[in-house]
């Protein structure tokens, strides 16, 4: 039995599998439409994150399973102390999968050793959020047909943003890429990120503004500036609207540079960039459900 | 040097960084072991200038020797039995510690769940650097 706790969990090789079968998925959802008759995940969801847990919840109802599960903490027994341990034994009994959200790091993990059924990390505090990196990966290679050979700018929160980091590290195991770090200075990438690309030999950048650099990209990752991430509201003031993705910087880029960004957004990307071609947030989400269901038929051997 | 008596049976622990064989003794739970330990503080050393000396006699089974080879893998185990050295051994660091060291990230699931044990998995050989094995924070000795 597999569980995923980590976008690194999958070698390269199956993660191309997982992906072929996403794309399938995608082609013809009807040859799917009851692979999982029968089966329940269960969505633990210690904390709120909707969007996650509806993905989750969508995935396996498209393939004709069923949903369980509780979608944060105080509806749940952890309000009455219990741990995750028993909780996961409990769960165990009553479903075939589980994805779970919690604030605190690890908890995934400690889940999985204790649990009887697969075991999704779909998010554990500011660690690790796999499923997210999954369908940035999908994204990426179902528009661009490649994960390899091009530039990609990051920009944005680098220094506390989870979802960056994994994606990097999920990337640095692919040919060709150069990365693009567009952040200020108070929230470039942390010094392990570097080290890990020095050793490797993968080319990088850093740059403040978004404006010099956007015409050599062929992927630009957006992110949100995180209100929770800084300590006085000054600094959030400030720092929120330093990077604003606008028709006029649009302008500049490539015919076929993709936008992508984890969602939600603030006003990082103003609407007005909505209805340009290249914007694939909204197209990313519907990603993000075909690979969770890809991963759910994987972790289920249902393939 | 100050001589302390010869032991039958046990350990004795060389080249132990000045001043470090306190917290050693601690490490080693020898406080809780009914047995015959000396403690040499600031030994004379042509290799370290000072050091001290953990005299320990025991069962050779009872050390504890991951723990002490993730403390300080310099240290020299010297097994005695009979009265001679017998055994030379090299301290490997270990692959994990269990309960040893306890993460100290505010954010990770053991900070709630105090009933989960307390592991470090060996994240980096050369660097001599370990991760908590739920949340991959690095432990901090100096922290
Ligand atoms: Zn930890």
């Amino acid at each position: 039995m597999r569980h995923l706790m980590n976008p690194l969990d999958f070698s390269v090789e199956e993660l191309d599998t997982l992906f072929e079968l996403a794309m399938d998925i995608e082609k013809n959802p009807e040859k799917y439409a009851d692979r999982c008759a029968g089966k329940k995940i269960a969505t633990c969801f210690y904390e709120a994150s909707t969007r996650t847990r509806l993905s989750f919840e969508a995935a396996m109802i498209n393939l004709g399973g069923s949903v369980i599960g509780f979608s944060d903490a105080n509806s749940s027994s952890a309000s009455k102390g219990e741990s995750v341990s028993d909780t996961i034994r409990v769960i165990s009994c009553f479903a075939d999968i589980c994805a779970m959200r919690h604030p605190k790091e690890g908890a995934a993990m400690v889940a999985a050793s204790r649990s009887s059924i697969p075991v999704i990390n779909a998010g554990d505090g500011g660690h690790q959020h796999p499923t997210q990196t999954l369908t940035d990966l999908l994204t990426i290679r179902s528009l661009k047909g490649r994960l390899n050979h091009f530039t990609i700018g990051l920009c944005g929160d680098l220094k506390f943003g989870r979802t960056v980091h994994s994606l990097i590290n999920a990337l640095s195991r692919y040919e060709d890429i150069h990365f693009i770090f567009i952040s200020p200075e108070e929230l470039r990438v942390p010094d392990y990120i570097i080290e890990m690309l020095k050793e490797k030999n993968i080319p990088y950048e850093e740059v403040i503004k978004l404006e010099d650099t956007i015409a050599q990209l062929d992927l630009l990752y957006m992110t949100r500036v995180q209100r929770e991430r800084f300590f006085n509201e000054e600094d959030y003031v400030r720092l929120k609207d330093f990077y604003i993705l606008d028709k006029k910087k649009m302008k500049a880029a490539k015919e076929d540079m993709l936008v992508l960004h984890p969602l939600p957004r603030v006003n990082e990307i103003s609407v007005e960039v909505d209805d340009d071609p290249r914007a694939v947030y909204f197209k990313q989400v519907q990603y993000g459900m075909y690979v969770r269901m890809a991963l759910i038929l994987t972790l289920l051997e249902l393939v | 040097m100050l001589n302390v008596g010869k032991i039958e049976e046990g350990f004795v622990l060389d080249h132990i960084e000045a001043g470090k064989s306190l917290s050693l003794y601690h490490h080693l739970q020898l406080d809780k072991l009914d047995c015959t330990v000396a403690i040499i503080k600031n030994a004379r050393s042509n290799k370290m200038g000072k050091k001290d000396i953990l005299k320990v006699e025991c069962d050779i089974n009872m050390l504890d020797l991951d723990i002490l080879a993730f403390i300080d893998h310099n240290i020299t185990v010297n097994v005695i039995k009979d009265g001679e050295i017998v055994d030379k051994r090299e301290l490997i660091l270990p692959r994990e510690i269990k309960n040893v060291i306890h993460c100290k990230n505010p954010r990770c699931i053991t900070s709630i769940e105090q009933e989960l044990p307390h592991i470090f998995f060996l994240a980096d050989e050369e660097k001599e650097i370990y991760r908590c094995k739920y949340c991959e924070e690095k432990y901090d000795s100096k922290k």
